[in-house]
């Protein structure tokens, strides 16, 4: 059993830096979970105090139901892989991915066993007499996996493993740490600030921001649900889409945007936004609800007239820019869909997706 | 050139040296004059050293021919230093008192450069400065104190006060040479080796040492040539033969008053260079790499 506990963890750095401000968060045993945010965020923070490599300025980080706070990183039975790989440069992939298991006074024939094990599972049998030097980018990090592994750690912790590949490598990789998880489970805390990496990985994601966490939950329930603006911009490529908006009461739940057009709020949401009403808010609107017209207009989908500004085709889709007042909007439209730049094309705007935001706190209605 | 101009035969002109071509050539050919004068002015006295002390006495008095050719070479010079039993003692006395100024220099600096770079604790940095500063000190400035330090431990015309002088000499510098080669190692490798259950101990044995390899090569490099080619101190602390090193055996045994042994002196001189080149020789490239690691790695 390895679950994680980060209790009221702070840290202050040098200068009276507040990198993370006093965040809680479970993790259960063998729960892949994701930290996931802009740079500064204390993401890397936060696993670096997982890992011990810094020290915690209060609270308290349980691993496997001890405390850890003043224990030092190599008694607390995890492995990290790091962004650099941080392979030892002199020495051979088998040294490499041996030397844990040496200091640990495994015997050789152990050792032997452990590395070619996860050497066959990460198909890096053929390297094992190599230098890290002679190896590509992709063949490294998969050195720096195999070292974790063959620790058999109760904890997995990887630091933006992903960011110095290229982007083909990078999905192909992200694939194979998925496929370790599900051979090894083990509970893993995984650091990036790529969303996508965050949603196509987690068990849980959690959304980092200026030192605190903004939301914790499933990836599904993150992107449909997200509890501030802050997730709700962050999370989805390209981001939702902002509006400010005036709530009117006009016989039913109306919103005026910026350039004066009302959209009617639908009826299933009229109870949980009443409180909106007369107050200036933000709509959040993700591009693919923001679509080409339908012969059939379904309740709650209203059309919006899209001066449009740039086209963007993606071969699956078409991404359409326009604005709405001085706000930048993105709409998702078939590719079959004819749009150019200057034409005045009417959308579908699907209201039932929709999300209000109060500008005061920053929190989804 | 085109096809056209191929199969008619036609004379195409020569293309004309860009303006960067044109620079880039005055550059090189400066590079070359400069670095010809400089090779000439340091190579010349070498070269007048090893044809002197391939001399007789007697063509180094004759005052006929060309001094810079050896015109009847012989090797008693060398014969006869060799067969000196003062001479194979100074040998015997720089090559032990280079071998613990090595290794003691490289210990204290390896420790020292370590614990600067990679322990972080307060005031590291001011001290790393520091360390260098104190090799900005001329060495002549600081004989006359250690001298003090020196008779107060009784060490005076006693071989074994240089081992322990040279090392405050050659420290500073082989640690900065080793601060700039632990501080381009990246952090994320002691951070690995700490979670791979590594003290810092371990650490410096299993990955610095070896990672910085050229590094020491060439902070040892500098020790040895610091005690090999050492003169004001030996000079100024050994006076008996038993206890002279190379530098000053050489100069106090061979010049007798007005007497200069020519061929004698210089034969020494070219036995005593001897192991400093054949080091630079096979391990320049450390060296170089070793000094300029700082500058250039991240």
């Amino acid at each position: 059993m390895a679950e994680v506990s980060i209790r009221k963890v702070v840290k202050v750095f040098e200068g009276n830096v507040q990198a993370v401000k006093g965040i809680d968060l479970e993790i259960a045993d063998k729960e892949f979970v994701v930290l996931v945010g802009p740079s500064g965020c204390g993401k890397s923070t936060t696993l670096r105090m997982v890992a011990g490599l810094e020290e915690i300025s209060s609270g308290e980080i349980w691993i496997g139901g001890d405390l850890v706070n003043d224990v030092p990183p190599r008694d607390r039975d995890i492995a990290m892989v790091f962004q650099n790989y941080a392979l030892y440069p002199h020495m051979t992939v088998f040294e490499n991915m041996a030397f844990g298991l040496k200091l640990r006074k495994f015997p050789k024939d152990e050792i032997r066993r452990r590395v070619d094990d996860a050497a066959r599972m990460l198909d890096i049998s053929a390297l094992l007499g190599r230098k890290p030097k002679a190896l590509s980018g992709g063949q490294r990090q998969r050195v720096a996996m195999g070292r974790a592994i063959v620790r058999n750690p109760k904890v997995f912790l990887f630091d933006e493993p992903l960011s110095n590949l290229d982007a083909k490598l990078r999905v192909a990789m992200r694939t194979e740490i998925k496929k370790v998880h599900q051979t090894i489970p083990t509970t893993t805390v995984y650091v990036t600030h790529d969303q996508v990496e965050a949603m196509t990985l987690a068990d849980r994601v959690v959304v980092m921001n200026a030192g605190i966490i903004e939301q914790v939950g499933p990836p599904q329930e993150l992107y449909h649900s997200p509890a501030t603006r802050f997730v709700a911009g962050f999370i989805g490529s390209p981001a939702m889409n902002f509006l400010l908006v005036e709530m009117f009461d006009d016989g039913g739940l109306k919103m005026r945007l910026a350039n004066g057009a009302v959209l009617p709020v639908p009826a299933s949401r009229f109870e949980r936004y009443a409180a909106c009403k007369g107050r200036q808010m933000t709509l959040g609107l993700r591009p693919e609800h923001l679509t080409e017209t339908q012969d059939v207009m379904h309740p709650g989908v209203a059309r919006v007239d899209a001066p449009v500004d740039v086209v963007e085709p993606m071969g699956m889709e078409t991404l359409i820019h326009f604005f709405i007042g001085s706000q930048p909007v993105c709409a998702r439209v078939d590719p079959a869909t004819p749009a150019h730049p200057g034409q005045n094309l009417p959308l579908a705007a699907d209201l039932n997706q929709m999300h209000l935001i109060d500008d005061e706190t920053g929190r989804v209605v | 050139m085109s096809a056209a101009g191929i199969a008619t035969g036609m004379a195409v002109p020569a293309r004309r040296p860009s303006r960067m071509e044109r620079h880039r050539r005055w550059a090189l050919w400066g590079s070359y004059a400069a670095l010809a004068l400089f090779v000439f002015v340091f190579l010349v006295p070498p070269f007048y050293v090893l044809m002197t002390s391939l001399k007789s006495d007697q063509e180094i008095a004759a005052q006929a021919g060309n001094p810079w050719f050896v015109h009847h070479p012989t090797l008693q010079n060398f014969i006869d230093l060799l067969s000196m039993p003062n001479f194979r003692g100074y040998f015997i006395n720089s090559v032990m008192v280079a071998l613990v100024t090595v290794a003691v220099s490289m210990v204290i600096s390896v420790l020292a450069a370590f614990g600067l770079v990679r322990l972080g604790f307060k005031g590291s940095a001011t001290l790393a400065s520091g360390v260098f500063l104190t090799y900005l000190i001329p060495d002549s400035l600081l004989f006359i104190p250690l001298f003090q330090v020196i008779r107060s431990l009784g060490l005076i015309n006693n071989v074994w006060c240089l081992a322990l002088l040279y090392p405050t000499l050659a420290v500073p510098f082989c640690t900065w040479i080793m601060i700039g080669y632990f501080g381009s190692i990246p952090k994320e490798l002691d951070e690995v080796a700490l979670i791979d259950g590594a003290g810092y101990l371990r650490m410096l044995w299993s990955i610095f040492i070896p990672v910085a390899l050229p590094g020491i090569i060439a902070a040892t490099i500098f020790a040895f040539t610091v005690s090999w080619g050492e003169f004001l101190y030996p000079l100024a602390y050994l006076y008996s033969s038993d206890q002279k090193v190379l530098t000053v055996g050489i100069a106090g045994d061979l010049i007798r008053g007005d007497v200069f042994q020519w061929g004698k002196i210089m034969a020494g001189c070219v036995m005593a260079a001897a192991p400093p080149i054949v080091i630079y020789a096979f391990l320049m490239d450390y060296y170089i790499a070793g000094l300029t690691a700082g500058a250039t790695k991240g």
